[in-house]
């Protein structure tokens, strides 16, 4: 028997019939249509999980700034925070590492899309902060992976993970999702609990645009990817407490995707609208404001002594 | 691969900030690095839309510099492409074209030349999430994605060339996966390009030259 999916209708169907969890199915999918041995998938995997282990460790120790120098140093500032830990340990180090992520990405470093650049923070953020609380293996690690993987599959199959297709919805709202159900199996969840994460954070993000200033992936890219964790670990809490969400996944997607078609092309990926569109962030792009602001923005770029304020 | 793989969503590996602007960039112009298959004396870039808008914020330049000394998307050394580049004493220029229109926003126009003065010029299209395609080889429109393993035959638009061309891949028992011709015009130059899932071997390239049609044979290997 085939163990392709189309939907989350099949892989919910798959994981009854073989009484498996997500990642295992999705493990058992990608040796079948990649013709690869379970070491071989696990061998990248594990490559992946290097990459992530040093990208959110890498910033801590050094904070670089970005190209443009609208970020650097964040997540350093949450990490060594001298206040009380307001979200508990996992979740403010997850919320650090997620940050720490985007400023390796915006200085030029390795990072691994998770789906995207833009969201890369998200997934490797949670994993590997609950991995360090919990003392996880590298093994359960992948399958945390692997769980978020097939997410992220359906939503690149059957919706999209471009924000200038979907707005961020489509690119942290699809990380999100993917997180929320990896930490559900992560936790010892059900199959069904990890779909109703997923809803939920996909719920929970709908709409979100796509704005980044200067059309760079800094601002509001970096702290989105933050939100998207704590949305992730909410979603995950209120999945294995029972909560469920009344629209299934496959709908929620659909519904991701029908919503992401009618945002404006201003609110897609084209820093022309939301925070790139207001007269500040029209003043860091380097062609100065392109109509997005309505002729706001004052002429001459400040950018420079904002930056070096910074 | 024709399947969405658990690692097209948990990747690729690359190098930020951007997998259209960087992780593209990178491809395309190693595409054209792979393509070229001569030392490289001098590159021209032409970066067109989003790419000439954004691309500095993106590290596109140094991407496509990266790429063309035949860097892959999660190589380091693309942040210092620019020294390695001067090091390796290749002469770059890049154009940053924000008026011209192209098909895509994210276009870019390669030049490379040799050392004894050949030349070849693509266009590339950076369609997202670090996919391309590359859409001009020497001016004639082509498409091909560098996703299969990709033999690319120039050829005088005569009689014979495509049964040629075949007939020594099946010999040599290569499965066709997708086939286009291209040309400029009638009688002029055309280009065939064939895709496989599997290897293409490149001890058989001799046999494909044996015709007189044949100008040049590309090959780029998954």
């Amino acid at each position: 028997m085939s163990m392709d999916f189309a939907s989350g209708k099949e892989l919910h169907q798959l994981c009854r019939e073989h009484g498996i969890t997500i990642s295992e199915a999705m493990l058992r999918r990608e040796m079948e249509l990649g013709s690869v041995s379970e070491q071989s998938v696990r061998e990248r995997l594990e490559r992946s999980l290097q990459i992530m282990e040093a990208s959110v460790h890498e910033p801590l120790g050094q904070p670089r700034r970005s190209l443009s120098g609208l970020i650097g140093g964040e997540a350093w500032k949450v990490y060594d925070a001298k206040i009380e830990s307001l979200c508990g340990v996992a979740l403010t180090r997850a919320i650090a590492y997620s940050l720490a992520v985007l400023e390796v990405n915006a200085a030029m470093g390795l990072i691994v899309a998770a789906p995207t650049a833009g969201s890369s923070g998200v997934l490797p953020g949670a994993v590997l902060s609950l991995s360090e609380v919990y003392g996880w293996p590298e093994t359960k690690q992948m399958d945390g992976l692997l769980n978020a993987g097939a997410i992220g599959y359906l939503l690149m199959r059957n919706a999209t993970v471009a924000g200038a297709e979907a707005g961020c919805q489509a690119e942290v709202g699809a990380a999100s999702a993917m997180t929320a159900s990896a930490v559900v199996e992560l936790m010892g969840g059900t199959p069904d609990m990890c779909f109703q994460a997923a809803s939920l954070a996909i719920s929970n993000l709908l709409g979100l645009v796509c704005d980044p200033i200067a059309g760079l992936v800094e601002v509001p890219c970096q702290s989105r990817n933050a939100i998207g964790v704590a949305n992730a670990f909410t979603c995950a809490q209120l999945a294995l407490s029972g909560i469920t969400h009344p629209v299934p996944f496959d709908e929620m997607v659909d519904a991701m995707y029908r919503v992401g078609r009618s945002l404006p092309w201003e609110l897609r990926e084209s820093a022309k609208g939301g925070n790139a569109g207001t007269p500040t962030g029209c003043r860091w792009s380097a062609g100065g404001c392109a109509g997005g602001c309505a002729g706001n923005c004052a002429p001459g770029n400040d950018a420079g002594q904002t930056a070096a304020a910074r | 691969m024709n399947y969405i793989s658990v690692f097209d969503v948990i990747g690729p590996n690359m190098i930020g900030p951007s997998s259209s602007h960087t992780a593209g960039a990178v491809n395309i112009a190693l595409l054209a690095y792979q393509l070229f298959s001569k030392p490289i004396a001098k590159a021209d870039f032409t970066l067109y839309e989003s790419f000439a808008q954004t691309g500095r914020g993106h590290g596109t330049d140094k991407a496509l510099l990266g790429g063309i000394q035949g860097f892959g998307t999660d190589d380091v050394r693309i942040r210092d492409s620019y020294a390695l580049a001067d090091a390796a004493g290749i002469e770059y220029h890049f154009t940053w074209d924000d008026k011209t229109k192209t098909a895509h926003p994210n276009t870019v126009d390669i030049r490379l030349e040799s050392p004894d003065g050949q030349v070849q010029t693509i266009r590339g299209e950076s369609v997202g999430g670090g996919k391309i395609r590359i859409v001009q080889i020497n001016d004639i429109d082509v498409v091909f994605t560098g996703i299969y393993s990709t033999l690319i035959v120039k050829h005088a638009d005569r009689p014979g060339v495509v049964a040629h061309v075949t007939n020594v891949l099946s010999g040599h028992g290569v499965n066709i996966a997708f086939m286009r011709l291209y040309r400029d015009y009638k009688g002029g130059t055309g280009y065939l390009i064939v895709e496989s899932d599997e290897n293409i071997p490149d001890d058989f390239l001799e046999e494909i030259r044996e015709n007189e049609l044949v100008h040049e044979i590309m090959l780029i290997q998954i």
